[in-house]
Parts: C-alpha cells; structure tokens; sequence
C-alpha cells in the first residue's frame, strides 16, 4: 500500500492556476525528486503537503487514510489541521531555526510542547539526530554562529525529531554557498532507507539522479514528466523535460 | 531657604511624578498588546475602529488629553472627576498604550513569515508559536523603540502639572513665584538622574539579548 497518494491537487491564487491537478504516489521508503523550472508549482505542491496552503480541488492520502479533501477545506479544524501536519515535516529554503534558542534547544522544542516523550527522553533522540548530521559538537551554539550548511542540518534534525511519515525538503541547498551544498546534500542521502519517505524539491540535477528512486518533472502546475531516474534523464519523453535539462546541464 | 530644604520639597514633588510613571507603564505595557491585537484584527470593523483611535490619540497634544479627562466626565456626564491624580493617570495610559501598540506591531510584523511557518510544521498551536517562538524575537526587536518612549515618559510625567498635579515642576514654581529662580533649573538633576539609570538598564538589557541575532 502506498504511504502517500496524492490525487487531482489543484490550487489557485487569484485568479492564476499553481496547480493544475497533480497525482502522484509514493510507497514506503522512496525518494521522490521533484525538478522544474522556478513558478512550476513545485513549491506550492509540497506546501499542500504540509497544509501550508489549502488546495481547493483533489485528496491526501497517508497510509491508505484521506486526510485531505479539497471540498470541505473550509471546515477543517485547527486542531485537525495540526494533527495532519505531523504527518509530514518540511526543511525550508531559508532553514527558518529558532534564533533565541541554541541547536539542541531548536530540535527538542517541538517535541517537548506537543509532549512526544519524556523531556529527558526527546533529549536523547535530539542528541542522536544531531550526531546524525554531524553537529554533535554544536549543540549550545545559536544559530547566528553556525554556516549555513550548519544551520540547514540543524533543520533536518528538528525535521527528524517529530518522526513523520513523509519528509519533505524545498530546494534545501539553494539559499547555501556552492561548498556549503555538498555536506547537506551528503545528510540527505545519508537519511535514506527502508523506513524513510522522502520529497525533495531540488534544482541540484545530479544529486536528484543519484539519490531518487522516482523523479517528476513539472511544468507549469502539471506534472510533465514521471519516472525512474534514468528514464527522466537518460530518455525523457517530453520535449519541455529535454529542453529543461538541456538548459540545467549547460556549462559556461 | 536652604538646598537640603528645596532638595526635600523637590523629592517630594518627584515622587508624584515616578508615580505616574510607574502606574502608567505598568497598565499602559500590557493595554498596548491589547490596542495592538485591535488593530492587526482580521475583523475589518476592529481594526478600523482601534487605527481611528489610535490616529486621535496619537494626533493630539498629551496636554489637550489631560484636559479632556478632568473635564469631560463632569460636563458631558455630570460625573466630575474629583481625583486629579487618577485623571492624570488615565490620560496617560491611553496616550502611551497606543504609542507602544505601534511599537509592538513593528515587532510583530518583523517577525518573518517563515518562523510561524517553521512552528506550523512542527504542529504547534497558535498561542505555542506566539509565545515560544515569536515573542522572545519581538522583544529584541522593541527594546530600543520602548527605551525611547520609556525616557520620553519619565519627562511627560511634568506634564500633569497642567491639571495641577503637585509633580517636581508645580513644586519649583512655587519657589519661583516667591522670586526664587534656581529651584526650577534645579529640577533638572533630578530627570537626569533618573534617566540615567533608565539609560543603563536598558543597556543592560539589550546586552542580555545580544546572545543572538535575528
């Protein structure tokens, strides 16, 4: 059974259509990659996941059980909401820590207010989450000391620490350096096994090839292009997928 | 007439005017968050109704307010305020509360979108983000706008002279009424000094949140 079936997602903004019925599924343990060129909707669907934004039209299911539908988004409660998020979790762009608590303190706050364990216990998951991302010797710096490869596993941590079903990362390289990409990348493959689901928003070409076990291509709120990664990179169907990689391998 | 003599009479008089600075911050503090929550309300009516308040507030003299409240109770209602003091207080409240509703908001509004986003993630509740998370970021952000009209305040209190408040300044133009001057310049030490402190704590205080940035 899949752990995530998404079917028919559609989300507008105005009048401009983000989304124009997306479906897609993702069993237990896979990497799903997500490429397109920027106002794709790749953001916004991965937003949708994590009830960032409410789509209008389609469903979400996690484990076999809706826990979206778009017809009765209005009545949702807000508790309701919350308990379908953790289903999920989300490393942003811009990593978004905590900046008055330190590193050990960012990871065990969630979990400690929604009162997951023990204080004692989420302390000891943090720590081993931290050694996971290789910030053990971090742990009680803020993170206006740390760089920003730093801080963004600092967020793959306090992702991890809430145990969801379907990780979610939204182009988790691009606010970094070029040097800084290779160790948060190195992470998130690092995370990748049996038990963990994983969607990657990425414009990283390489990374998506060798980490992904399926890759979709978007163009313009649809889903263009799905497929295994070598049929999306080495033998795309679609002439928007060709010219989109054609332009993302270009060397100067 | 001696300086220690003055000094004392003076004293006195200050003591009125730490008092309306002590009740005003302690109610105007708090009824500032209030004002602001009014005025960001998503419910049109609301937010309309607190920025018109806080516009006449804000768009008239502290000095005019004073009059409004000694007055205004007694000729439009036949209830005239009696305790000078408590008019004094009353004035000032809701003058510095909508000035400080501005301030929080400046804070508030600087708090970026993706620090709710992050708390939304994580699953906590409203009230988890704005207190565990949002909070902490506004006051560093407050503490040096608040410091300004914190000191601004400690010198409006002389204000309440105006509906004869015996404040530090009432106290001194009694000895000036008698010919002698120097008592009135003399008061000055004494909002010097207490600012001076002011100024230090909030310096400390400012440090104390330098541990980060952002």
């Amino acid at each position: 059974m899949a752990i995530l079936e998404v079917n028919n997602i559609k989300k507008s903004f105005a009048k401009c259509e983000v989304l124009k019925g997306i479906t897609f599924s993702l069993e237990k343990g896979e990497v799903l990659s997500i490429i397109g060129s920027s106002g794709s909707g790749k953001t916004t669907l991965l937003r949708c996941l994590n009830f960032l934004e409410f789509a209008e039209e389609g469903t979400i299911s996690v484990n076999g059980n809706q826990i979206f539908d778009g017809k009765h988004f209005e009545k949702i409660k807000e508790t309701e909401i919350r308990e379908n998020r953790l289903h999920f979790g989300l490393v942003f762009q811009s990593f978004n820590l905590f900046p008055q608590y330190n590193v050990l303190e960012n990871v065990v706050l969630a979990p400690n207010l929604l009162k997951r364990d023990t204080a004692e216990n989420n302390q000891k998951r943090a720590l081993d989450l931290l050694k996971r991302v290789g910030l053990s010797d971090k742990i009680d710096y803020y993170p206006c000391q740390l760089s920003g490869g730093q801080q963004q596993r600092v967020a793959i941590a306090r992702a991890l620490a809430l145990d969801p079903d379907i990780l979610c990362f939204d182009e988790p390289t691009s606010a970094l350096d070029p040097e800084l990409t290779g160790e948060v990348l190195k992470v998130i493959k690092g995370l990748k096994s049996k038990d963990s689901t994983m969607i990657i928003v990425t414009h990283e070409m390489e990374f998506a090839k060798s980490v992904s076990d399926k890759v979709i291509f978007m163009a313009d709120g649809v889903i263009e292009e799905m497929g295994t990664p070598e049929e999306i990179f080495q033998n795309p169907k679609s002439q928007k997928t060709r010219n989109f990689l054609n332009k993302s391998l270009e060397q100067f | 007439m001696t300086f220690e003599i003055v000094t004392q009479e003076l004293l006195h008089g200050f003591w009125q005017n730490c008092e309306v600075f002590a009740l005003t911050l302690l109610m105007a503090i708090p009824l500032g968050l209030v004002v602001t929550f009014g005025s960001m309300s998503k419910f049109k009516p609301l937010s309309a109704l607190t920025k018109v308040f806080v516009w006449v507030i804000r768009g008239t003299p502290l000095m005019l307010q004073l009059f409004v409240v000694l007055y205004v109770p007694g000729l439009v209602f036949g209830v005239p305020m009696r305790n000078r003091m408590m008019a004094a207080l009353i004035a000032f409240v809701i003058n510095y509360s909508c000035y400080f509703s501005e301030i929080y908001r400046g804070g508030i509004e600087g708090v970026s979108k993706g620090q709710y986003e992050a708390g939304q993630v994580l699953g906590m509740t409203k009230s988890q983000i704005f207190f565990k998370v949002v909070l902490m970021q506004v006051i560093k952000r407050i503490v040096p706008p608040m410091s300004n009209e914190i000191i601004t305040l400690v010198k409006d209190t002389s204000l309440a002279r105006i509906i004869a408040v015996g404040e530090i300044l009432m106290a001194a133009e009694r000895y000036a009424g008698k010919g002698v001057i120097w008592p009135l310049f003399y008061t000055g030490v004494y909002f010097l000094l207490f600012n001076g402190i002011l100024t230090l704590l909030f310096g400390f205080i400012e440090k104390k949140l330098d541990y980060y940035r952002g």
